[in-house]
């Protein structure tokens, strides 16, 4: 197996190569036939990495041990799911698998050439660069089937234990399709930029690609941010770590491309910042790719510190470099058709709430580096954590908040300060109502700073939910009147009718949900007592009872675990099993996490470990308020990204008098709410 | 009367902020939330990169005796910056969850703030000044209307709604 794997990695790096030069060749000299061979050798790196994954999955499976990644990453009694996850495991793996994730999107893209074939055929090509890097990586800085020097061992070190846990199996792909997806926009928006393509066609498929590459990346993060909270056992999600602020830069960026695409669809503005903001997405996807795998700074679950640092260094440079000289000699194409006439206007609330977004994008970045350029200023580290992250960034997202009720209130080019009081009135009164109700029922902002902003995320995020709601409703109602249906199936016709929309109002909605489970973080709890057969325990509501402790011993790992009754009111309403788990192979620890989720809070207990001197457990127990509310948003922004990847509703499938009806009731919603479509 | 209109907004602002600040100073202190602020202002120095009242790594032999040497801080009666520099004196600068406000660590607080108000700033000096100009749109490329591009944008996006 080691030697298919390395041998089809060169065979997929020489079509790489191929790929690439004769790909420009075929663009420079318009030579359509070698342009098709360059096309096929693209898609042939998709099957050549696609054996090579494969090669490493069978060693996993086979226990192959003469191959030194997977004697580091698995073991004899590994479960069968996490040998398959060793794939992504290790940095030489993970590389694999980026590269084969890279091949299927460029796959894809390739496969779909008819869609513009001049414009594909540049993508390709840039595509094929990037390929070729991560394939010259996995070929010589990081090969994946490396073989072990000496005797063979009988067993492998094992799979890291945090990493044994059913989500790791999901959340290393669903984030890596999110950074090797951004791949595909940045291919897209080069070679525009590059052919000085005529027209808008390119920002539409960038526009998809980037939703897609976005929607996956979400989904990564809220998985690492589930993963911390149901593993680690600290009781939170999310700790600002190095590897999960990488995530959230290009995350951020992407973003910030998502809504200010939109001017340059409805207006021909803000070409270059689009064209930019793309190029530091995939940019700072590769930037924290490097920043996970080189070691320049502490995280507890970075990879090791490699030499393949001065690789991506190069690769970012050299990248860097070709936007910067593409963009010089081609900006001209880049000129804005419009201007901005007012401030109070949709396009504005663009512009704010892309700086805000890319502000608080260099926080992050700003944060995660401070340490290294401290270093090397003062030659002393220091350490950049929460309570710096936190107070910078959450005033930051208090006013993107705002800006998310707002914005959708405001009309394309200018809007007036009556119609905005008009349609703000209702949603401003009922956020109101319920601050007013939230301090009446014992919350109390002056207390606290945190306090403070939990008041404020909660209402404003009250004000959103009100704002997408009247939306909803405005439009509903008025295909409801011409349909002769309810209010609900025209706001179903509304959303099938403009998904992209009404598709990313539902992302607003998910978002304001996670945000108000993020408010909830103020009113958390905790507790740690050793508890013997009996013992109580006291947190908030919830009496804790120890009925039994014990141990268990299981081929992959030696466990003890404890059984707590938690009682409520004097009644017995669940039973967890807080467990501390020993693995064997890799002589780790680790903690498994009981919880007990409701709406209202989870109620979260960890076995922390055993007195010597007694042997009774100790356990930790957390009050979280609103967690659950974060899992639910999640869901919901999930939800609302798909349904505006979903294609508008076929007007051919609308009998035609009914579509003139309901084109009049959608003008008639607009000029009703004072709103631009999208 | 705009300049009225403006400055009545400024007032309600200054009220508001004024308000926030009063709620803000008159804010009580116990004992506990001073334990659970500066525990949360420092880190575990385990090596586990977590808060110090987050640390739950299995046998850490840090974090109690970090915990402990703070109850005693407290009860010693010693201010926040006293308890924070004794720590920093017997674990290093690294035991600080973030950067001091003193000497090039300012620079941390500052940068992030600094960009957010010279980027809110150019924001609206750029709206301001794009409205001022004339509101005839500019062509995109020499030889191309305005009018054009938006037909081929309106095509475009037929073509593309894959």
């Amino acid at each position: 197996m080691p030697q298919i794997g390395s041998f089809t990695l060169l065979f997929a790096l020489a079509l790489g190569a191929y790929s690439f030069l004769a790909g420009i060749i075929a663009i420079y000299r318009g030579d359509d036939r070698l342009g098709e061979t360059a096309r096929r050798a693209g898609i042939a790196i998709f099957v050549a990495v696609t054996a090579a994954a494969l090669a490493l999955v069978i060693a996993a499976f086979s226990n192959d041990f003469s191959v030194a990644y997977i004697m580091h990453h698995s073991n004899r009694d590994l479960p069968i799911q996490y040998k398959f996850a060793a794939l992504w495991s290790g940095q030489e793996g993970s590389l694999l698998f980026w590269c084969w994730l890279l091949s299927g999107y460029a796959l894809v893209l390739r496969v779909r050439h008819k869609v513009d074939t001049r414009l594909v055929a540049h993508a390709s090509v840039i595509i094929a660069a990037v390929q070729v890097f991560f394939l010259l990586l996995v070929n010589f800085a990081a090969p994946p089937f490396s073989i072990v020097q000496g005797t063979i061992p009988a067993d492998g070190n094992g799979l890291n234990p945090l990493l044994q846990y059913p989500e790791m199996v999901i959340h290393p792909p669903m984030l890596y399709l999110g950074y090797v997806g951004m791949t595909v926009p940045f291919a897209f928006a080069l070679a525009a930029l590059i052919m000085r393509y005529p027209g808008e066609k390119w920002i539409h498929i960038t526009r998809r690609w980037t939703m897609v590459g976005w929607g996956f990346l979400t989904c990564g993060i809220f998985l690492g941010a589930h993963w911390a909270y149901a593993v680690l056992g600290w009781g939170g999600y999310w700790g600002w770590d190095p590897v999960e602020n990488a995530s959230l830069l290009p995350w951020l960026t992407g973003t910030a491309f998502l809504h200010s695409v939109m001017m340059q669809e409805k207006r021909g503005m803000m070409k270059t910042w689009n064209m930019w903001l793309i190029f530091s997405t995939f940019l700072l996807s590769i930037f924290g790719t490097f920043l996970t795998r080189s070691g320049i700074v502490s995280s507890v679950h970075a990879f090791a510190q490699s030499g393949i640092g001065p690789w991506f260094v190069a690769f970012l440079a050299l990248t860097a470099a070709t936007c910067v000289f593409f963009y010089v000699k081609n900006r001209s194409h880049l000129v804005s058709e419009h201007k901005l006439e007012s401030l109070i206007s949709r396009e504005s609330s663009f512009l704010f709430n892309n700086v805000l977004l890319l502000v608080s994008c260099f926080a992050v970045l700003w944060g995660t580096l401070f340490p290294v350029l401290s270093e090397w200023v003062q030659g002393t580290k220091v350490t950049v954590g929460p309570p710096f992250f936190n107070r910078v960034n959450v005033p930051i997202a208090m006013v993107l908040l705002v800006l998310t009720g707002v914005g959708p209130l405001l009309a394309w080019r200018k809007t007036s300060i009556g119609s905005l009081s008009k349609n703000f009135a209702i949603p401003g009164i009922v956020a109101l109502c319920v601050a007013i109700a939230l301090m009446i029922g014992g919350m109390r902002p002056w207390q606290d700073v945190a306090t403070f902003y939990s008041l404020m995320a909660i209402t404003l995020a009250t004000l959103v939910t009100a704002t997408i709601f009247s939306e909803f409703w405005r439009g509903g109602r008025v295909i409801a009147r011409h349909n002769d249906s309810n209010v609900l199936a025209g706001m179903i016709q509304l959303t099938r009718r403009n998904t992209r929309r009404y598709g990313g109002y539902i992302v607003h909605l998910g978002v304001v949900i996670v945000i108000i489970g993020f408010a909830g973080v103020t009113f958390n709890q905790d507790s740690e007592q050793e508890l013997g057969f009996g013992d109580k325990m006291q947190l908030g509501a919830y009496t804790l009872v120890c009925r039994s402790y014990t141990q268990d011993d299981k081929p992959n790992y030696h466990s003890e675990w404890a059984i707590i009754d938690v009682m409520k009111g004097g009644k017995q309403i669940d039973t967890l099993f807080p467990e501390r788990r020993f693995y064997k192979a890799s002589e780790q620890t680790a903690t498994i996490v009981a919880n007990r989720s409701t709406l209202k809070e989870d109620l979260y207990l960890v076995y922390t470990g055993r007195n010597p001197d007694t042997g009774r457990p100790i356990l930790k127990a957390h009050l979280n308020p609103l967690v659950m509310w974060i899992w639910v948003g999640a869901h919901i922004l999930l939800i609302g990204t798909i349904i505006a990847l979903i294609p508008n509703m076929a007007a051919s499938r609308v009998p035609s008098n009914a579509r003139e009806r309901l084109a009049e009731a959608e003008a008639a919603a607009r000029t009703g709410t004072v709103v631009g479509s999208d | 009367m705009k300049s009225k209109k403006s400055h009545t907004i400024f007032r309600r602002f200054a009220l508001v902020a004024i308000l926030a600040s009063i709620f803000l100073l008159g804010a009580t202190d116990s004992p506990e939330a001073r334990f659970s602020r500066i525990g949360h202002n420092m880190m575990c120095m385990c090596g586990c990169n977590q808060v110090l009242l987050e640390c739950n790594h299995v046998g850490c032999t840090y974090s109690d005796g970090m915990r402990n040497e703070l109850t005693a801080g407290l009860q010693r009666g010693d201010s926040d910056n006293l308890i924070e520099q004794a720590f920093v004196q017997k674990y290093g600068n690294t035991v600080l969850a973030a950067p001091t406000t003193t000497g090039f660590n300012r620079v941390a607080w500052i940068m992030p703030f600094l960009i957010f108000t010279l980027a809110m700033g150019a924001v609206v000096v750029v709206i301001r000044t794009w409205k001022m100009r004339a509101p005839a749109p500019s062509p995109a490329a020499p030889g191309v209307s305005v009018e054009a591009l938006s037909d081929l944008r309106a095509r475009a996006r037929k073509e593309t709604e894959l």
